[in-house]
């Protein structure tokens, strides 16, 4: 029973994730290190003209300070962009259903959550935005910040194996072949697998039918959703077309593709890795962090599946026999594919959903809101979850080289107090955001009076708010009225932080060890690749998340899971 | 040092627990921002303290008093723990200073014994001057020698009591301040204004005076000021927290501040933070135990990170000279008889090589000494036109010397050359060894094997050195085919052959340029850009000024082979550092469970089951988990001078032990510890 429901699905998913990984790493190495992939005679073309057009000039290397100039400005038009096509979306074309220009504070809100690659939504998209809207500002986006985050650790990257320069290359030519190379044919492909499975692709006005029971008038919305949904998925990014995201059956009609949306969510971030070891080369290193990563998803994924398994003692207790906790979850996926996907769209900073997290047991909750809380590394955004891990792992070789009585070394670069003053912020950023806006949020009027339900588990919503905002992950836990000029502010102001204060030490770190001599691997260089180090970074990344996040957590789930066992037993 | 000092000398306890009150100032403790936010905690705490007694308090006085002199505690304890790691240097330059004593100088007008003569105090000496030191007058200041020759007792410095001998010109002509003339007299060239002495710089590095953060310190009081803002944003937020969840609840009180602080201090990583300090400062000691002194804290660490060592053949690999190890006849000749030819050629040979000849021959051969005198031989020594030495004996005329010599030499006389012999001086050369010929007349007899001797005990400590992935490099004058062989024999990975100073210097360019971290010792002046290139570079004290001024660490027992022991304690330094941090962030895991029910189950009751080490009260919890933090301090002590042991193993394994060692004590002894304080407490609360 458990064997065939729980653990072949989870065996072939992750068996067809890991059989991805090699060549799409290797292709996506071979597209960084500009060399030939394969689909050059198509797309250099292009990337040619695209350069021409817009006045590159691909062989001009960059300092880290100019690359993240080029990155940040990138971002602010776009974002600019966004909120004027929000602002003015009544005046522009697509918009059968003619909604009405979006308020300022919600424009500013999904502006900078999608270039920041969160993409939390306040609103629900068939009743705001426009096709127009979704398609020029938010699906454009969803390429631009997933191809910002794999921009930003191609760059620390090449600070790790180039030594004694400057330059980190080019970041125009990184954006670009990312989306060309990488992002574009992916999304093409799935869009089309996921319109043969039934997801809708079109520009007509929402239909209206007449529903069988009591002849009430039902309507139907429509509109370009396959085209967003693949790059919703493969980019980490998780705003959905529809308000119920995932679970709308015009964005996931079929298990298959269920399927292939839960392996696009993880396929970019894992197979990174794999990049990583190509391009340091080294594919051990990159093996290493994809176990780190895995062993750390596969034990928390199992207890949430394990909590969600249990059937709700309330319902037993009146007599209702459920298989496991239903509640919030669509029948055509059941438990185990919910969770799942529950648990990859929190570890990577995807945060799209196809069941509702609100509903999930307070342990099954608890473990989404804390994958965020391990600072999305746990495969994380595409980029921006290895760049994470690789900040982690520098104070993890921090510590353990101490260890070994050397000066601590990272694949042979020397880890001094200004890569430590750097990764000390980077890493401080999030818990920073996330602890405060929360103590925020549930001390204000402002911030209580959104909360639906009283007690440990309106806590729990607003700290999963804020949480995911700070995280960029962008799932919501609902329950928490977030379209209000508080959240839309604030959230807005903390994806901000979150997203761009961590992109300036990591370029900086990457900067300074672009500078450095390479030393050479003896016996007396702290191996990290062995199994004994991926124990000692899974331990450090539980342990840092433990240590900040277990207060706000014992006031939240944890006291809700107490409560649940004491009044009905374990 | 002229003396050893116990760690746990008593007066230096006695110093260390005045200083530990002293160091309370605010200049003091804002040097380390983790303990300084411990010292914030507790004037916070303190002035709760007081607000309880004469009004309405935000927690119980007696609560608050414990609390708080608990954390006063804390601060103590790594004040105390810093104090006593000062304490043996201080002991130190207090010895050092009486060295320093005035010393009246015999000030000359120019270098010449018998020129017009001044007596001026020591300390008014400046450099350039010239001062004449007789037998049993001190030598008034650094300086070198330019005239004369006098053996000197340097123990002030160097704790050793042998005299040394001090010469002009040469590697051996430097002079230090307080030390004292035994025999003879020397004319010394000051060198070093006042202040400026070797002696002035010693008690000032013993002291720690000029002690300044190093790199890798820096970095590790970054990690952790970055997690103390971590525990402070988490405690902060808590009261906010704390007061949504009472309200939700309906229940309990809110969070006080004093069990805020309480839980921040704990959590802050102030065991590493407290001893801290105390590691470096035991570090630096520890170099001047192996009486090694550092010019900066920055080389003893760089000492840790060494990969490449340099090391002259000469003195450090081998003996200093070379010995005869066996005889090999030529075709058709006795042993005995070259045996007896050898010693004969040898018995008035002072050098080395030939005493170890007599010494070969006596014991292999059983050919006692005889008197040379009573053989009636007149010794014909060595001389750079012959290449050749020997004795005549009535009748006889023995000859020892280097092939081509001897090879002219019984040519002259029609004799040849055995191939034989030839051949037996192949074998010896491609052994690393010099073939020494004996010849009677126009026979040749047989060749005498010289080899350099490796020194017992060195291959087995390059077998450890690789092991901690170090690599040695022998540096040698001799040819690439004998320094091969004598590598080969040491076990080192690399030799340096016809070593000129300035190939040595490119070498460790070259090293450098492909990123690694290169120690050498040296005591020449040709040494001294090497010297100043390495990046650990060890002078031998005995060596010149130019040398010790180019090397960043000076050994006074100017032993080559210290090296090894310098990169241990560098090792050790850093060890240490890590283990001790590893250690303090494990331990949060146990306060956690300690404070938070303690705090919150008032609240929500259901967080009973958090309290996994059932402790008594929440208040003996609280109580007992900032007790377990001061505490952990003191025991930590001991290790934190003493130094993580360090063993000769890879990297790998290092790891391994350390992280079984102080990660999982460390996650596991506060759970006992704050158990144990807890049921003290109770106990002692039940008794009264």
């Amino acid at each position: 029973m458990i064997l065939e429901n729980v653990f072949y699905p989870l065996a072939f998913y992750f068996l067809v994730l890991l059989l991805c990984v090699k060549p799409l790493g290797a292709y996506m190495a071979r597209v960084y290190e500009g060399k030939p992939c394969g689909l050059d005679f198509i797309l250099s073309p292009v990337e040619r003209l695209i350069y021409r057009l817009c006045a590159i000039h691909p062989e001009k290397e960059m300092g880290w300070k100019k690359y993240l100039f080029c990155l940040l400005f990138l971002n602010l038009f776009g974002a600019l962009f966004v909120y004027g096509i929000f602002r003015l979306q009544h005046f522009l074309p697509l918009n059968p259903q003619s909604f009405n220009n979006v308020s300022p504070a919600l424009a500013f809100n999904t502006a900078t959550s999608f270039i920041t690659n969160t993409n939390w939504q306040a609103y629900g998209g068939e009743n705001t935005l426009s096709y127009f809207s979704q398609m020029t500002a938010l699906t454009v986006q969803n390429f631009l910040s997933a191809a910002t985050g794999m921009a930003i650790l191609i760059a620390f990257i090449r600070g790790l194996i180039r030594h004694e320069t400057n330059t980190l290359g080019n970041a125009w030519v990184d954006i670009t072949r990312s989306i060309l190379y990488i992002l574009l044919p992916l999304s093409l492909a799935l869009s089309l697998a996921l319109t043969s499975q039934g997801v809708i692709q079109n520009f007509s006005a929402y239909k209206k039918i007449n529903s069988i029971e009591h002849s009430q008038e039902q309507i139907i919305p429509m509109g370009p959703a396959a085209s967003q949904i693949a790059i919703k998925e493969l980019g980490s990014n998780g705003g959905g077309f529809f308000n119920a995201n995932s679970a709308h059956p015009y964005e996931n009609p079929t298990p298959i593709s269920n399927f292939l949306e839960m392996l696009a969510i993880l396929l970019i971030p894992a197979a990174l890795c794999y990049t990583f070891g190509v391009m340091v080369k080294d594919k051990r290193q990159g093996w290493a962090i994809l176990f780190a990563m895995l062993f750390i998803f596969i034990p928390l994924l199992s207890i949430t599946i394990w909590a969600e398994n249990h059937s709700n003692p309330m319902f037993t207790a009146l007599g209702i026999e459920s298989a496991g906790n239903m509640e919030g979850k669509e029948t055509r996926f059941g438990i185990v594919d919910s969770t799942l996907w529950a648990a990859a769209a929190t570890a990577t900073s995807n945060g799209s959903v196809n069941s509702a997290l609100d509903s999930f047991t307070p342990l099954g909750g608890l473990i989404p809101l804390w994958l965020i809380h391990l600072g999305e590394v746990v495969f994380g955004g595409v980029g921006s979850g290895l760049y994470g891990m690789l900040l982690i792992i520098i104070i993890t070789v921090f510590i353990a080289g101490l260890m070994v009585g050397r000066t601590p070394e990272y694949l042979g670069k020397k880890i001094e107090p200004y890569e430590m003053k750097m990764a000390s912020i980077a890493a401080l950023i999030m818990p920073l955001v996330v602890l405060l806006l929360t103590a925020l949020g549930v001390v204000t009027s402002a911030g209580t009076s959104s909360i639906q339900n009283p007690g440990a588990h309106g806590f729990s919503e607003i700290l999963y708010a804020f949480t995911s905002m700070g995280g960029n992950n962008g799932s919501a836990f609902a329950g928490l009225n977030a379209n209000t000029f508080f959240y839309n502010t604030l959230g807005g102001i903390e994806m901000l932080i979150s997203r761009f204060w961590a992109a300036i030490p990591i370029l900086a770190i990457a900067g300074s060890l672009v500078r450095k001599k390479i030393i050479p691997i003896n016996a007396g260089t702290l191996p990290t690749h062995t199994p004994l180090f991926i124990i000692l970074l899974i331990s450090v990344i539980l342990v840092l998340g433990a240590l900040t996040f277990f207060p706000a957590l014992t006031l939240g789930p944890i006291v809700e899971q107490f409560t649940f066992w004491r009044t009905y037993g374990y | 040092m002229a003396t050893k000092i116990s760690i746990w000398d008593v007066t230096i306890i006695k110093n260390a627990i005045r200083d530990s009150f002293l160091k309370l100032s605010v200049r003091h403790q804002i040097r380390n921002p983790v303990m300084f936010t411990v010292y914030i905690s507790c004037l916070l705490t303190s002035g709760l303290w007081v607000q309880a007694i004469i009004g309405k308090g935000d927690a119980p006085p007696l609560f608050i008093l414990m609390i708080t002199s608990w954390l006063w505690f804390t601060l103590l304890f790594a004040n105390f723990a810093e104090a006593m790691a000062e304490g043996r240097g201080k002991a130190q330059a207090e010895a050092l200073r009486k060295a320093r004593r005035d010393i009246i100088a015999k000030k000359l007008s120019k270098p010449d014994r018998h020129s017009k003569m001044t007596l001026v105090k020591s300390i008014k000496l400046r450099a350039d001057d010239i001062v004449l030191v007789e037998a049993g007058d001190f030598i008034p200041s650094d300086g070198e020698v330019i005239e004369g020759i006098a053996s000197v007792n340097e123990s002030a410095i160097t704790g050793e009591s042998a005299p040394v001998i001090r010469e002009s010109g040469g590697d051996r002509s430097a002079v230090t301040g307080g030390t004292q003339v035994i025999s003879d007299w020397l004319i010394v060239r000051i060198t070093a204004n006042p202040g400026e002495t070797f002696l002035d710089k010693m008690i000032s590095l013993v002291e720690g005076a000029k002690r300044q953060k190093t790199p890798n310190e820096l970095a590790l009081t970054i990690l952790l000021a970055a997690l103390t803002l971590v525990f402070l944003l988490v405690c902060t937020t808590l009261l906010p927290f704390s007061i949504y969840s009472v309200t939700a609840a309906g229940m309990g009180k809110i969070i006080s501040i004093t069990v805020l602080v309480s839980l921040f201090v704990c959590l802050a990583p102030t065991t590493i933070g407290g001893l801290l300090s105390a590691i470096g400062i035991a570090g630096m000691d520890r170099m001047i135990q192996a009486n090694v002194i550092a010019t900066s804290g920055h080389a003893v660490e760089a000492a840790g990170d060494v990969d490449v060592l340099l090391l002259d053949k000469t003195g450090t690999i081998t003996l200093g000279n070379r010995q005869a190890t066996e005889l090999i006849p030529a075709d058709g000749v006795q042993i005995e008889t070259l045996a007896d030819a050898a010693q004969l050629a040898s018995l008035a040979d002072e050098t080395p090589e030939g005493r170890s000849i007599v010494v070969l021959v006596k014991q292999k051969y059983g050919l006692r000494g005889r008197d040379i005198s009573e053989l009636g031989a007149t010794f014909i020594p060595f001389t750079a036109q012959t290449r050749m030495s020997g004795a005549n004996l009535p009748g006889r005329q023995i000859r020892k010397g280097a092939e081509q010599a001897i090879e002219i030499y019984v040519k002259q006389m029609n004799g040849i050359f055995p191939e034989s012999v030839k051949k037996s001086v192949r074998v010896i050369a491609s052994k690393g060894g010099t073939p020494l010929i004996v010849a009677e007349g126009a026979t040749v007899l047989g060749v005498i094997h010289l080899k350099d001797i490796v020194k017992g005990g060195i291959s087995e400590r390059f077998a450890e050195l690789r092991q901690m992935g170090i690599k040695t490099i022998m540096v040698t004058g001799d040819n690439p085919l004998t320094a091969a062989a004598i590598a080969a024999e040491a076990g080192a990975d690399d030799f340096l052959a016809n070593a000129t100073p300035e190939d040595k210097l490119k070498l460790i360019r070259q090293l450098q340029a492909q990123g690694h971290l290169v120690a050498m010792t040296g005591d020449g002046t040709n040494d001294a850009p090497a010297l100043a290139q390495a990046d650990v570079a060890v002078a031998m004290n005995t060596g010149t000024q130019a040398a010790k001024e180019a090397g960043n660490l000076v050994d006074l027992d100017s032993n080559p082979t210290k090296l090894i022991e310098v990169i241990e304690i560098g090792k050790q330094l850093l060890m240490t550092r890590g283990s001790l941090t590893t250690f303090s962030i494990a331990n949060d895991i146990a306060k956690y469970f300690a404070i938070l029910p303690a705090a919150f189950a008032g609240t929500y009751p259901v967080l009973n089951a958090l309290n996994i080490m059932h402790l008594s009260t929440p208040e003996s919890a609280i109580l007992s988990a900032v007790i377990f933090n001061a505490l952990i301090i003191i025991f930590l002590i001991p290790l934190a001078l003493r130094g993580v042991t360090y063993q000769h193993v890879s990297a790998a394994s290092l790891l391994r032990n350390n992280v079984l060692i102080y990660g999982v004590s460390g996650l596991l002894i506060p759970f006992a510890g704050i158990k144990i304080i807890d049921l003290l407490l109770t106990g002692i609360l039940h008794v009264l």
